[in-house]
């Protein structure tokens, strides 16, 4: 049987430590201390006033159907600063399996060569 | 001998006989009912997977375990005749991450596919998978590990060709079967090499014998190519993100596991079948394993950010993971294999190694675990499209907490248990190069980036008029979700419970080839 010190024994990971339960009971007093904290706050929120509505800068709100990112649309910035590569990687997956199987060919190829057979 | 003696002496052979015997019944009972049929097959996996707990302990307790099938040990010319399993921890850790997956893929079944014709050939064939990962990672003959390839590729092609009336599905499983068969065919010359040599076909003897010839070298580099390529290593991956976006979602999920019990292969092949002989060239292949990982790792985690389908974005998703359990297994035969160095010197070389096999059930889970949620997107919309999907976790919520537990578990965040494995890999790779740990923690960053956008547009934003009557999936799959989602969590809290009793022992079977060798010394 397991005991209950094994079960919630640090996890040595050679150069430091884990204790997940450890950062779960710290976790829940940071949000605890959190959620005092903003006890104090103003509560000035008043529903279905203008305060609640959303402001586009000044543009007429859309409807939600068409507001939604849709995942093209995602870490655009990163794709174009990434072209190069995925253009490149995108040019070798060509779906074909011939050259799945020349890829194959290719590392054990390299390999030969890595190990001097060749 | 009582009978539950008789049973346990027999236990290993019946890992993989009730499987077989369950796959050949499951036409049958299916002829009867489809509700008996499930029944029956979650039944043949639970009893199969209450076996492997039985073996488990026994390999922990005694150490190997050495099976052999028909009469006691036989030897002519000082060569084992016999066929034989020989389980040690890293097998039977290997054969739990199968047993858990094909399990929970079969709860999963029930509800997901119960409106789909040709369940009985279905479940047929995830018995007959589950035989043969389970022969891949129990065998101790290099003859039979090509046989249970054999058998887990033809019933994985056909698992991911299921929806035939789908082109791209039964084009998926015809590039499956084409990968699977050349990567086979060259292990089969591979061990064909050994075996014209030492006139063997058993791994332990084979490791006693080889002497690393020129032949051996070129069957080394045959088997961790073939076997690479099957386990979906970069730029070897290209069938993995068409096999996996096209099979049944509960395929998908025993599919991962088939893809590790090759990795298992490569690792099987490098420290037990040339254990004896891996530190004596002046050659690192620790090192080809860590570039391979790399490239893997990057590779798959950018190829995931551009992806706008659910299943084929979880796909290169895996594929990174993989990086990492090859990054971890190179680091510690960097060190292992060096004789300068060694492993008494170099401790973090054990804890790469223990990073990398504790990430191979971390892996599983997880992507496990997303794999399922994205059937259950599909069970639920018809839509695999992410540009198409939107707002489901107003109508979704079970499913939409499943897919938190997961997203945070692959990405490596605290508390899951995703982050116990990659901590280990990041502080053991640092001590070999801090960049290769800079690129690690990198592609885990992208992990998270690439998971969140599915959680943006898959389960974020307004309601979508399209979705209103979409309803949570049935208990079932809720259940089998469940589970794998509170295995995570479970190893997640308690990390050092699971490296102490599973992961460490599996580590020393690898880094100890001896205790392999002894096992058949044991039979004999």
């Amino acid at each position: 049987m397991i005991s209950i010190d094994e079960l919630f024994n640090t996890f040595n990971t050679g150069n430091g430590f884990w204790n997940p339960v450890l950062w779960l009971i710290a976790f829940v007093i940071i949000f605890l201390i959190i959620y005092i904290i903003r006890g104090f706050g103003n509560n000035s929120y008043k529903k279905g006033t203008g305060q609640t509505q959303v402001f586009l800068s000044g543009n007429p709100e859309s409807d939600f159907e068409s507001m939604h990112v849709k995942s093209s649309n995602l870490y655009w910035g990163w794709t174009e600063s990434m072209k190069w590569i995925i253009d490149a990687l995108k040019s070798i997956h060509t779906g074909n399996v011939s050259d799945y199987v020349l890829w194959f060919v290719i590392v054990m190829g390299v390999l030969f060569l890595f190990v001097g057979l060749i | 001998m009582n009978f539950i003696d008789l049973i346990m002496s027999h236990a290993p052979a019946l890992l993989v006989v009730i499987p077989l015997l369950g796959a050949f019944l499951t036409p049958l009972i299916s002829k009867i009912n489809d509700k008996i049929r499930n029944i029956f097959v979650i039944s043949i996996l639970g009893i199969t997977a209450v076996f492997v707990l039985l073996v488990a302990q026994q390999v922990l307790d005694t150490g190997t375990i050495t099976y052999v099938f028909g009469s006691s040990l036989q030897t002519q010319n000082n060569t084992v005749i016999r066929i034989l399993f020989e389980i040690d921890a890293l097998s039977i850790f290997m054969a739990l991450v199968s047993i858990i997956l094909a399990f929970v893929a079969s709860i999963y079944s029930w509800g997901f596919l119960e409106n789909e014709t040709g369940q009985d050939k279905y479940y047929t064939l995830l018995l007959l998978m589950t035989a043969g990962m389970l022969g891949m990672v129990l065998t101790g003959d290099l003859f039979n590990f090509f046989v249970f390839i054999e058998i887990t590729s033809i019933a994985s092609a056909a698992l991911i060709a299921f929806w035939t009336n789908r082109v791209k599905a039964v084009e998926a499983g015809f590039k499956y079967i084409f990968i699977s068969t050349i990567g086979a065919l060259f292990i089969l010359f591979a061990l064909a090499l050994l075996y014209g040599q030492y006139d063997a076909l058993n791994i332990a003897q084979l490791a006693d014998r080889i002497t690393f010839t020129y032949l051996d070298k070129i069957a080394l580099i045959i088997f961790i190519s073939a076997l690479a390529m099957k386990g979906g290593i970069v730029p070897m991956h290209m069938w993995v993100p068409d096999a996996y976006g096209r099979a049944p979602a509960s395929a998908s999920l025993v599919l991962v596991a088939a893809t590790q019990a090759s990795l298992y292969g490569v690792f099987r092949v490098l420290f037990t079948l040339y254990g004896n002989v891996i530190h004596l060239p002046n050659i690192s292949f620790g090192w080809i394993l860590v570039i391979l990982g790399l490239i893997t790792m990057l590779v798959g985690v950018i190829m995931a950010m551009i992806q706008t389908d659910f299943k084929r974005l979880i796909a290169y998703g895996a594929v990174a993971e993989l990086g990492y359990i090859f990054l971890g297994v190179g680091t510690g035969l960097t060190i292992i294999a060096n004789p300068d160095i060694g492993i008494s010197s170099a401790p973090f070389a054990v804890e790469a190694m223990k990073g990398s096999i504790f990430h191979i059930i971390n892996d599983a889970l997880d992507v496990g675990l997303l794999f399922m949620i994205a059937g259950a997107v599909y069970y639920a919309t018809k839509e695999t499209s992410l540009n198409s999907l939107g707002g489901l976790a107003r109508n979704m919520k079970y499913t939409t907490i499943f897919f938190i537990i997961g997203l945070l578990a692959i990405s490596g965040i605290p508390p899951m248990n995703g982050f116990a494995s990659k901590l280990l890999i990041y502080e053991s790779t640092y001590q070999l190069n801090p960049i290769i740990s800079i690129i690690a923690i990198l592609s885990s960053i992208m992990l998270l980036a690439v998971f969140v956008k599915i959680f943006q547009s898959v389960f974020l934003g307004p309601k979508l008029k399209k979705f209103d009557d979409v309803k949570e999936v049935p208990k079932s799959m809720l259940i089998a979700m469940g589970i794998v989602a509170s295995i995570i969590i479970f190893f997640g809290l308690f990390p050092d419970l699971i490296v102490s009793n599973l992961v460490e022992p599996a580590v020393n079977a690898l880094i100890h080839p001896e205790n392999y060798l002894q096992g058949l010394t044991g039979g004999l």
